[in-house]
């Protein structure tokens, strides 16, 4: 954050804005489907309770 | 990689902040609930979900379908694996999950609205949070609503796709009618947000249920609420992070200098 500007990160390329944003967008679907979606038995009982409460798919 | 670290700092912190909220109205709100729905679940024997209509994925749902630490306890531990013991654990593992996915719907929410500009102040930062809740809450449980253990449900692999491409053409159709100012887009986008309810959620063969319709009509209610609120928070901590972030950068550097 050297610079003055009111963008994140402002002073990238377009293209590697883009690669930026798009990997930190697949970091959160991948930690988001990981926690919510796990076919995993220990993972599923470990969130039971959030995905029924996020209304995720479950069971 | 500064616009990385820095989406990733943004998320971190809004994460951490809306999923210890979220988790909070979940202790009261909706994991009370669960436990009820647990007690018929146990009731009917733990294994009373309709998984007549998908007989391939029937051994997996089943291993899943009793998972509730409750049934556990009837000696059904062996067949369940591991799962957090009842009180604290369970809380707390609970907690953890709140705030990890805190974190991914984060960074999805920086990294989406950061294309768009950014969220300059807290107050765009709840639309997006409102714009977030419509494409991970309101699209999918239209079809899918919030279930409670021991519900009839449809093969969990068709919901889990269903859910996803609701939530990628619902966020597709708002992004194309918010940023797109044209007439047919508009019309196309209107069809995206329509679409997977015309094709419809898959459902189980048959509605019958032990768990009474009051119960679950209190759950879909907290759950929509929690949810709500979870996102406005999340939308306004990124707001207000960013705001600080990118205000006080010419500061820093002068500081710094």
């Amino acid at each position: 954050m050297n610079t003055a500007s009111v963008s994140l990160g402002a002073s990238v390329s377009s293209q590697s804005r883009f690669v930026q944003l798009a990997l930190a967008a697949f970091l959160g679907i991948f930690v988001m489907g990981f926690v919510g979606f796990s076919h995993i038995d220990a993972v599923h009982n470990a969130a039971h309770d959030y995905r029924h409460s996020m209304a995720f798919p479950c069971h | 990689m500064t616009l990385f670290r820095n989406v990733v700092f943004i998320a971190a912190i809004a994460g951490l902040v809306a999923g210890v909220v979220l988790a909070c109205m979940q202790a009261f709100a909706t994991v009370p609930l669960i436990l009820k729905a647990e007690v018929y679940e146990q009731a009917g024997g733990g294994h009373t979900h309709d998984h007549a209509a998908a007989p391939a994925a029937a051994p997996d749902s089943n291993a899943m379908s009793s998972a509730a630490p409750m049934v556990a306890e009837a000696a059904a531990a062996e067949e369940e694996g591991w799962a957090p013991a009842d009180g604290f654990e369970r809380f707390a593992f609970n907690v953890v999950a709140n705030v990890v996915t805190g974190i991914g719907f984060a960074l999805i929410l920086v990294a989406a609205s950061e294309f768009a500009g950014g969220i300059g102040n807290w107050r765009q930062g709840v639309f997006w949070g409102l714009a977030g809740f419509a494409v991970f809450t309101l699209a999918p449980n239209l079809g899918l609503p919030p279930e409670l253990p021991a519900m009839p449900a449809a093969d969990l692999a068709q919901r889990q796709i269903w859910w996803t491409a609701t939530v990628v053409a619902t966020a597709a159709g708002l992004g194309l009618l918010a940023f797109r100012k044209s007439l047919p887009l508009a019309v196309i986008a209107v069809a995206l947000i329509v679409a997977p309810h015309i094709v419809g959620a898959p459902q189980p063969d048959s509605f019958e249920s032990p768990i009474p319709e009051g119960l679950h009509h209190q759950f879909v209610v907290a759950v929509t609420l929690t949810n709500l609120v979870f996102w406005l928070v999340l939308g306004a901590v990124v707001g207000l992070v960013r705001g600080r972030l990118t205000g006080t950068a010419p500061g820093l550097r002068d500081s710094f200098a």
